[in-house]
């Protein structure tokens, strides 16, 4: 690799990492927002213009606070705890592809940072990771509702990561590959996974809930039996870490259907448009960088509705019961990813055959 | 056992059919729900820039008038703080001394009148008491919140009505 090539990337790392975390920032914002204007309020909008300053106070207040850690916590690992999340959390966005090619100076740069062909194995085995710190923080507190709200964190994401992984199966049967660069070139133009995986993504999208500790399956944090889960004992910027992981989590979350089921950056008439544009500007680069820079916007909008999606179901869902949420996982949802793989399988033993 | 009435309904407990047990289309519907109140008209009054309408009739802070000539009305006859109920109201009697006419309209006046916003339940009776119509109830002020319990006793430095002069803006 060309050091004109290693510092393009290493500038879209930074990029992506720092979008991360604005996106996340922000989200906690348009949390707020959302949940006020599905109660009929008009939610924060005294910090700046429209309360868009809201993000910045909140987080100087959680600098500001007492920084305590309980006396008979398990003190390494109650500090461990909260940096594990934060740091799986913000891992997992490293092989997503935001775009297709931009080519400056005859340098092509494919907008993601890390390409590796197994990344959705990557993806999972990061964010599975996130539980660690999840239960090292419960369990570091030493009180037992963090440990009860850890063991529930567990134990969901245990249960509801294997429905999240036999329902992706069926997109690797379709994709062939674990690569998320080639299943997004795959799904060029309207071509999307959507079409042929609906029960798929159904599936995905609930194990999604579940994965990121949502509304209706925030069990580990319950506010109303368990105080606050795992982070009762956490205060200052280690809850902040805690919370802001959460909303990193969900924007992966939604990074990662986008790409999956959504077509990631590519959208209806996007090859016509190419096309056309090369006519226009007699200049394939320039076509393909707008193409491209269009695509990426298509991505993100993809994403927004995604963690808008979350939000809104946040504020509409009663949660679930817990004995409920594991029935839901082991009896409904994985019968019924493996049906979607069976499913998946004829489909394609009938494509072959017939055509 | 013979029922009372022929009016009561034998409940029973229904098999649900599959698409309430599939969950999803009442959370459909529950997520249309939502949405619809996301595009509604907001109830918040913006508080200290707006304030929320009041009836005309709304009784909120004493005030103690002044007459015409900005003398004050009250003569202290008490009867406002016999007719209160929660007996919010105190005050001590003084006699007027020659030259001050044009600060006190009766002979006799209130050197101190205190009412207590923590005891006074804004019922209007000292209003009505009044026969010299000089406490009412204004319709578009309240007592604020404040820290210390002593502050909710407002003397006549709070009471009484600025003069008109001082007014001129």
């Amino acid at each position: 690799m060309e050091s004109v090539d290693l510092i393009y990337k290493a500038i879209y790392i930074l990029a992506i990492f720092g979008v991360t975390l604005l996106i996340a920032t922000y989200s906690t914002y348009f949390e707020r927002k959302i949940a006020a204007f599905i109660q009929d309020r008009v939610g924060p909008n005294r910090a700046g213009p429209l309360g868009l300053l809201q993000p910045l106070a909140d987080a100087g207040k959680l600098f500001f606070k007492e920084d305590f850690i309980p006396a008979k916590s398990n003190k390494a690992l109650f500090i461990i705890g909260p940096g594990i999340a934060m740091l799986v959390a913000a891992m997992s966005s490293a092989v997503i592809p935001f775009g297709d090619t931009l080519i400056i100076g005859g340098h092509e740069i494919f907008l993601q940072a890390i390409e590796v062909n197994i990344g959705v194995l990557y993806i999972f085995g990061v964010v599975s990771l996130g539980v660690y710190g999840l239960m090292i923080g419960g369990w570091a507190s030493n009180n037992k509702f963090s440990l009860l709200g850890a063991i529930r964190a567990a134990s969901q994401n245990i249960s509801y990561e294997l429905a999240m992984g036999l329902s992706l199966i069926a997109v690797l049967m379709l994709s062939g590959s674990l690569s998320l660069r080639v299943i997004a070139e795959q799904q060029a133009g309207f071509n999307w996974n959507i079409w042929y995986q609906p029960l798929g993504f159904l599936i995905f999208l609930i194990c999604a809930f579940a994965e990121t500790n949502r509304t209706p399956f925030d069990l580990p944090e319950s506010e109303a039996e368990l105080i606050g889960g795992y982070h009762t004992e956490y205060g200052s910027m280690k809850l902040g870490m805690y919370l802001f992981a959460e909303y990193i989590n969900i924007f992966v979350a939604s990074a990662v259907m986008a790409t999956l089921y959504f077509g990631a950056y590519n959208f209806p008439f996007m090859l016509e448009l190419e096309t056309w544009l090369v006519d226009a500007t007699e200049s394939a680069i320039t076509a393909n960088n707008i193409v491209t820079l269009i695509g990426t916007a298509v991505m993100f909008a993809k994403i927004f509705l995604f963690i808008f999606f979350f939000m809104w179901v946040r504020w509409t869902l009663p949660r679930f019961r817990y004995d409920q949420l594991m029935k839901l996982g082991w009896q409904i949802l994985i019968p019924l990813a493996i049906l979607n793989i069976l499913l998946t399988g004829g489909g394609i033993l009938l494509k072959d055959y017939l055509f | 056992m013979k029922p009372l009435s022929n009016r009561s309904k034998k409940v029973q407990k229904r098999e649900m059919s599959f698409s309430e047990k599939a969950y999803l289309p009442a959370i459909a519907q529950g997520l249309g729900i939502t949405l619809k109140h996301f595009f509604r008209k907001k109830a918040t009054v913006q508080y200290p820039e707006q304030t929320r309408e009041r009836s005309d009739v709304w009784r909120g802070l004493h005030v103690l008038k002044r007459d015409e000539n900005g003398a004050e009305r009250c003569t202290a006859c008490g009867l406002c703080a016999v007719a209160c109920p929660a007996e919010a109201i105190t005050m001590t009697a003084g006699e007027r001394k020659a030259g001050e006419e044009h600060l006190y309209r009766e002979e006799k006046y209130a050197v101190t009148y205190e009412v207590n916003m923590l005891r006074c339940i804004f019922c209007g009776l000292c209003e009505e008491a009044c026969p010299k119509a000089a406490i009412f109830l204004q319709d578009d002020k309240i007592a604020p919140a404040r820290y210390e319990r002593d502050e909710f006793i407002y003397g006549k430095d709070r009471l009484v009505e600025p003069l008109k002069t001082t007014e001129t803006k």
